[in-house]
């Protein structure tokens, strides 16, 4: 155990876990994070904030993460490395753990090009690799990348993501490896939708003895419209949605579409619950925070446990 | 080479509306090649400035040369006999020409008529595509000779990211994912080994981030 994160002692309890996502707000609004962490507060173990998704300007991760931990809340800092150099990037972290937050989440974001300021410069000073690789340094060894000391290290449980969904795919399990090697202890996925292709990729992490190595939550995004499960076959880079789902989907009527979608996501989670080495849940229920309590009762994965 | 690509006319018309006498000087380097300021370069836009401004009732005289090269003060200089008898240069040079050109003759305007636009090479005839970033350290020795600072859009010196698809690139569907192609390159190498090593943190103060550049070298100096 490094870090007093709630995350890392249910993880390292051998409890299955679950996280869930909150987008932050277009404004200073503070009450809509207030609202989202309601929903999500016992459903879940931990909550991601994102950073600037999609590279839309929003409510800074670190402030979002600020509000839910006043609610007793165990939030986990998404990180990009797009928007800020080495120095901003140890400058937040050491705020971040000062003000309480426990988990990081390290990602080099989504190009630009996707957002709303895509005249805009990007970074990537260092990439998401190298941020798990900075918090390591940070936190155990004390050091800033510069090689000075840190007076009062950073103590956060260091995660990252993988999706075994883009391409190509025999590289998917050698980069986890790459992760972990840098130091990362923890790992949400892209979303699954194709489970073949995610057992396939779980064989590959088994078979060199990583899933002992890192835990990994399986993510799951439940469809509210037919329209959505397109965007995300058609427009979402990395992202796997099988025919089949859109075909079921389209099997009911109209109005019970978003219900099937639930559906869809509670019998993912249950295949998921079975495959080892997976050893928890991350349900990013897009702008459908009110959803993931639901969910998580429907798959059995109710109450969450008291640390 | 550098490739540039030539600023629309109307941009170039604007820029110079107020003169009437100029000099349009090509470059006979790497402009030349990719055919955006060479001596061909240089007569077509002359003509088409001649044309719209005969057009609008207000003629230019223009006076057409191209040099060996404008990043070198001996062709410059050149220049010295008959620069003064013009308002203004339009340089169809690369941003290098053009500054040189403007620090050695100060008191003359100048007129950038191309954009400078990336290192890079022809990979096939009214092609060119990146290559180089020019980061002052290269590693092209552990990629595979990939760039991934170039021909990565996010830069990763761990990739490929997750929006990787079919081989391309998350941003468009034109761009070769640098990745892909670095893992290919690899295979074929039987380097794979090599793609599990953490790429360290780069020290970037050797590309423009630690400020303009400069080469002194004691054996060629005079």
């Amino acid at each position: 155990m490094k870090t007093e994160s709630k995350l890392e002692k249910l993880l390292e309890k051998g409890e299955f876990v679950v996280t869930s996502e909150c987008g932050p707000p277009r404004g200073a609004d503070a009450d809509i994070i207030r609202k989202k962490g309601a929903l999500l507060k016992d459903a879940v173990d931990a909550v991601n904030v994102t950073d600037n998704q999609t590279s839309v300007v929003r409510m800074s991760s670190i402030s979002a993460c600020i509000i839910l931990k006043q609610m007793g809340m165990e939030p986990i800092m998404q990180m990009v490395t797009r928007d800020r150099n080495r120095i901003a990037i140890q400058s937040d972290i050491l705020g971040a753990a000062a003000l309480g937050v426990n988990n990081i989440l390290c990602l080099s974001g989504d190009h630009q090009k996707f957002g709303d300021h895509s005249s805009g410069k990007n970074v990537y000073d260092i990439d998401s690799v190298q941020l798990i690789q900075t918090l390591k340094l940070m936190r155990d060894q004390g050091r800033f990348i510069g090689g000075d000391e840190i007076q009062g290290k950073p103590a956060m449980f260091i995660g990252a993501a993988a999706n075994p969904f883009a391409d190509p795919f025999e590289i998917r399990v050698p980069r986890l490896a790459k992760k972990i090697n840098a130091g990362v202890q923890f790992i949400q996925t892209q979303c699954i939708y194709n489970l073949d292709r995610f057992e396939k990729w779980m064989e590959g992490i088994r078979g060199r003895g990583l899933h002992e190595k890192v835990h990994i939550l399986a993510g799951v995004t439940p469809f509210k419209s037919i329209g959505m499960a397109n965007y995300m076959k058609k427009m979402v880079p990395g992202m796997d949605v099988p025919d089949e789902m859109i075909e079921r989907l389209k099997s009911v009527d109209k109005e019970k579409r978003a219900e099937e979608g639930i559906k869809i996501c509670v019998e993912t989670i249950e295949r998921l619950k079975k495959i080892e080495g997976v050893r928890g849940i991350h349900i990013m229920a897009i702008e459908w925070e009110e959803k993931v309590h639901e969910i998580a009762e429907k798959a059995g994965l109710l109450p969450r446990p008291v640390v | 080479m550098i490739i540039g690509e030539g600023k629309p006319i109307n941009e170039i018309l604007e820029m110079i509306l107020k003169h009437k006498k100029i000099i349009v000087a090509g470059c006979r380097g790497c402009v030349t090649v990719c055919s955006a300021g060479g001596q061909k370069e240089v007569e077509i836009l002359s003509s088409t400035i001649r044309l719209a401004r005969e057009k609008d009732k207000a003629p230019i005289e223009i006076f057409e040369t191209t040099l060996e090269r404008q990043c070198d003060t001996e062709y410059l200089e050149q220049m010295r006999n008959y620069i003064d008898e013009y308002e203004a240069v339009l340089s169809l040079a690369c941003g290098a020409g053009v500054q040189f050109l403007a620090e050695m003759y100060k008191k003359i305007p100048l007129y950038p008529a191309i954009n400078t636009n990336f290192i890079g090479v022809t990979e096939k005839q009214g092609i060119w595509s990146e290559r180089c970033q020019s980061c002052g350290n290269c590693m092209l020795e552990r990629t595979g000779g990939i760039c991934p600072i170039t021909r990565c859009s996010k830069s990763l010196l761990n990739g490929p990211c997750g929006g990787s698809s079919d081989g391309k690139c998350e941003i468009d569907s034109e761009i070769d994912c640098a990745w892909q192609i670095i893992y290919e390159r690899l295979m074929e190498l039987d380097l794979m080994e090599r793609f599990e090593e953490v790429e360290d943190i780069k020290d970037w103060s050797t590309s423009r981030d630690g400020g303009p550049r400069r080469i002194e070298r004691e054996d060629l100096k005079l």
